[in-house]
């Protein structure tokens, strides 16, 4: 029975997660972006636009800039975050490839970076009094919802072991639509109702910065308003005079 | 006018955040346009009855209009990282002049009205209704940003306030709650062709004074011709510049550097303003019907090459968004940008050695040069990226031998706004301008009290007039500002027609065919 939840649960999310994200993409990709409003100095190729995209995304280039105890937690969080899913290819593969397995070792200590950039974050928001002023009941639980994932996640792995050749099986099944038992252990069925959570609430909250980034125009134009008229639908139908 | 009694800020040592005041810019709010001012531009005259609803429909087609808007109302996280980067916050320690705060006055309605979490839970992701009060804010609080973008540089997403600042603007015109200082400005353009409402005589006599000026001070006559067909540059330049302090000695700097480099030139009357407030207002519409005006003229006087004067919201304009609005520009000289902005000119000059200059005419000064918010944050000059940043620089230190930079973190493109852009500098909003100017005055005490700065050098006509307002307010003499031009101006050796008044008028007729 609860795997039979927990895997429609999966599905369904796994849906609203797409095709949510894939109509918020749309979305941003079909607003015209009228004027050429890049915050420069900003490339003058399309080259140099997709480095300065490269850097945003890899360095956080402009949080640098701006705030290094916020980057340095957004840094542990991000990339922690990154190779933990990494790691999480395992369950989802067999045999595992060898590139999962190397990043192994690496991946269960991720678990911590991540959980120690939220809990950075989550401090500040708390503690600092400009980030208090701007924050909302979402931006805290959203924290506490990764936070819960991280935590049980790393319960699981370094505290009481769950059932990781069943969970396996279950996880198989679900892409083969083979609908397996999963173990009834509460700290996984809390760790993946909360990854349910998220997958959820990802297109219609701010986790839309991770595609969103892509979009900025002050981010992703290039500088070469003079050398190349920039024309758009709605504002330029009548090009040039009245 | 009420006059509101405030105190100067401090100039701090080591400036530090400020803890935050609640509302302490909650009384700062300019003048609401009168139906005089409103109506000659499209706008209901009044707040309209059912301001609500108009104001929601206004704010659901912007944001199918801009996607910048629409990408930015969604993806800020509420990381903070833009929270101590704006002047006004950091003057004032208003926490809604911090930009995410101020966003957020416009996000709130936006999710509330356009998201799913802000329809079923208003609560929990912040999201409230337009109400009186709503408004009232966005009126104060969206007319104590100047849209410099410095929130732009340090986003990681590059959400820029100006962008959300333009729209509500745009949004409160159009249920008729409009600035007068903005709206009155513009009407002046359509009407005279300039911000100042400056008609064509009393130009023509202005340069007529000047010329005679300049003829006393070096013997020769440096030409400023008006509405004069045929020539082969259009000037089109502030209007402050025709008679505000100290624009009007960057003018004449413009016109030695032309006269020295036997360009044939001309200013338009027409089209006698580079300002164009319709930027400041978010209308696209606005904005395209004042820069019109200037390819009208361009075409009506048969120009070959538009070179535009010093100003930062209006190079911007120019630069990043002529093509789009006015262009293209097929019927100019395709060997030079078009627009070309003043110092990308006289800087071209002097590398080729055409214009002579004088360094030593400067020498009793010690200058800084201050980065105007649009010009580095929005705009280039020159072929590589931060052109705008080194070609002034370039121009300035070849008429002076002493030059200073500011704090790195006060400049190039985190320059720091003189507090008196985006349509703000006006008397009704002087108690904001100066506490905005604070971290630009504290950049400036330090080099003036450890290196003996005597001018600060700018390249826009908002931040010349905003200087000479403020400086005072900070104990600095008021005409410490410069214009780079004056700087030019002053050091620029007057070789043309000056033993030989013949051999120039010959080559002048040369330059003319
Ligand atoms: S820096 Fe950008 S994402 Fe962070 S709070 Fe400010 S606007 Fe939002
Ligand atoms: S654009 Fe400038 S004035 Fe406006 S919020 Fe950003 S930093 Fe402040």
């Amino acid at each position: 029975m609860l795997s039979i939840v927990l895997a429609v649960m999966f599905y369904a999310a796994t849906l609203v997660l797409l095709l949510g994200i894939a109509y918020r993409v749309s979305v941003y990709a079909r607003t015209p972006a009228p004027l050429k409003i890049p915050t420069m100095p900003a490339p003058t190729t399309s080259g140099g636009v997709a480095m300065r995209l490269l850097r945003e995304v890899t360095i956080f280039e402009s949080l640098f800039k701006s705030n290094k105890w916020i980057w340095i937690f957004a840094i542990l969080f991000h990339f922690g975050m990154l190779l933990v899913l990494l790691r999480h290819i395992r369950y989802f593969n067999e045999p595992v490839w060898v590139w999962v397995q190397l990043i192994q070792p690496f991946g269960t200590y991720a678990g911590f970076a991540m959980l120690i950039g939220l809990l950075g974050l989550w401090v500040r928001r708390v503690f600092v009094e400009r980030i208090r002023y701007i924050s909302g009941p979402s931006d805290h639980l959203m924290l506490a919802l990764l936070s819960l994932i991280a935590g049980t996640g790393l319960i699981m792995k370094f505290v009481v072991h769950t059932d990781i050749v069943a969970l396996k099986t279950f996880t198989l099944g679900l892409l083969r639509f083979d609908i397996q038992p999963l173990p009834a252990d509460p700290v996984l069925v809390t760790h993946l109702l909360a990854v349910i959570l998220l997958m959820l609430v990802f297109p219609v909250s701010k986790l839309l910065h991770a595609p969103g980034v892509f979009f900025s125009p002050s981010r992703n134009q290039v500088d070469n308003s003079r050398e190349k008229r920039h024309v758009t639908a709605w504002a330029n139908n009548n090009a040039g005079q009245e | 006018m009420a006059k509101v009694e405030f105190d100067t800020p401090e100039i701090r040592e080591y400036p530090i955040i400020p803890m935050l005041k609640s509302d302490a810019m909650s009384h700062s709010s300019p003048f609401v346009a009168k139906p005089t001012h409103q109506e000659p531009l499209g706008f209901p005259g009044e707040l309209v009855e059912d301001w609500q609803n108009k104001a929601i429909e206004k704010m659901g087609e912007l944001l199918k209009k801009y996607r910048s808007l629409k990408v930015y109302m969604d993806i800020c996280v509420k990381c903070g990282a833009c929270t101590d980067k704006c002047h006004y916050f950091l003057g004032t320690s208003d926490p809604k002049n911090m930009p995410v705060a101020r966003q957020d006055l416009f996000r709130k309605v936006y999710r509330r009205y356009f998201t799913f979490a802000g329809k079923y839970f208003p609560k929990l992701v912040g999201a409230e209704d337009l109400t009186e009060e709503v408004l009232e804010d966005w009126y104060k609080y969206f007319h104590q940003c100047s849209q410099c973008r410095r929130c732009s540089v340090f986003c990681p997403y590059g959400i820029d306030t100006a962008e959300v600042s333009m729209a509500a603007r745009e949004i409160m015109d159009h249920v008729g709650k409009g600035q007068k200082y903005c709206n009155e400005i513009i009407g002046k353009v359509h009407k005279i062709g300039n911000n100042l409402g400056l008609p064509g005589p009393a130009m023509k006599a202005t340069l007529e004074d000047l010329e005679e000026e300049m003829e006393e001070d070096y013997g020769v006559k440096i030409k400023m011709p008006i509405d004069k067909k045929g020539a082969d540059v259009l000037l089109v330049t502030p209007s402050a510049d025709f008679f505000a302090e100290p624009h009007i000695d960057g003018l004449m700097g413009y016109a030695k550097v032309f006269h020295e480099a036997g360009i044939d030139w001309t200013v338009s009357t027409y089209a006698s303003e580079a300002a164009n407030f319709g930027m400041f207002i978010g209308s696209y519409d606005q904005m395209k019907k004042v820069a019109m005006r200037i390819r009208e003229a361009a075409l009506e006087l048969g120009v070959n090459r538009i070179i535009v004067g010093e100003c930062g919201h209006a190079w911007r304009v120019a630069y990043s968004f002529w093509n789009t609005l006015i262009g293209p520009f097929d019927f100019l000289d395709p060997k030079y940008p078009a627009p070309q902005h003043i110092c990308e000119f006289t800087l071209d000059q002097i590398e080729q050695g055409i214009i002579k200059l004088d360094k030593s005419k400067n020498d009793h000064r010690v200058v800084t040069f201050h980065d105007s918010c649009n010009v580095a944050r929005a705009t280039r000059m020159g072929d590589s990226p931060g052109g705008q940043f080194d070609i002034p620089r370039k121009v300035i230190q070849a008429a002076c031998n002493n030059f200073v930079e500011m704090d790195p973190e006060t400049t190039k493109e985190k320059t720091f706004c003189c507090g008196g852009g985006g349509g703000l500098l006006t008397d009704d909003l002087m108690e904001l301008r100066v506490k905005g100017a604070l971290p630009r005055m504290e950049a400036l005490r330090e080099v003036v009290d450890n290196h003996g700065v005597t001018n600060l050098a700018a390249i826009c006509a908002i931040c010349k007039a905003q200087f000479s307002k403020v400086l005072p307010y900070y104990d600095f003499p008021m005409d410490m500002i410069t214009s780079v031009h004056q700087l030019v101006g002053d050091a620029i050796i007057i070789t043309r027609g000056v033993e030989n008044k013949e051999t120039d008028e010959q080559s002048e007729t040369v330059t003319e065919q």
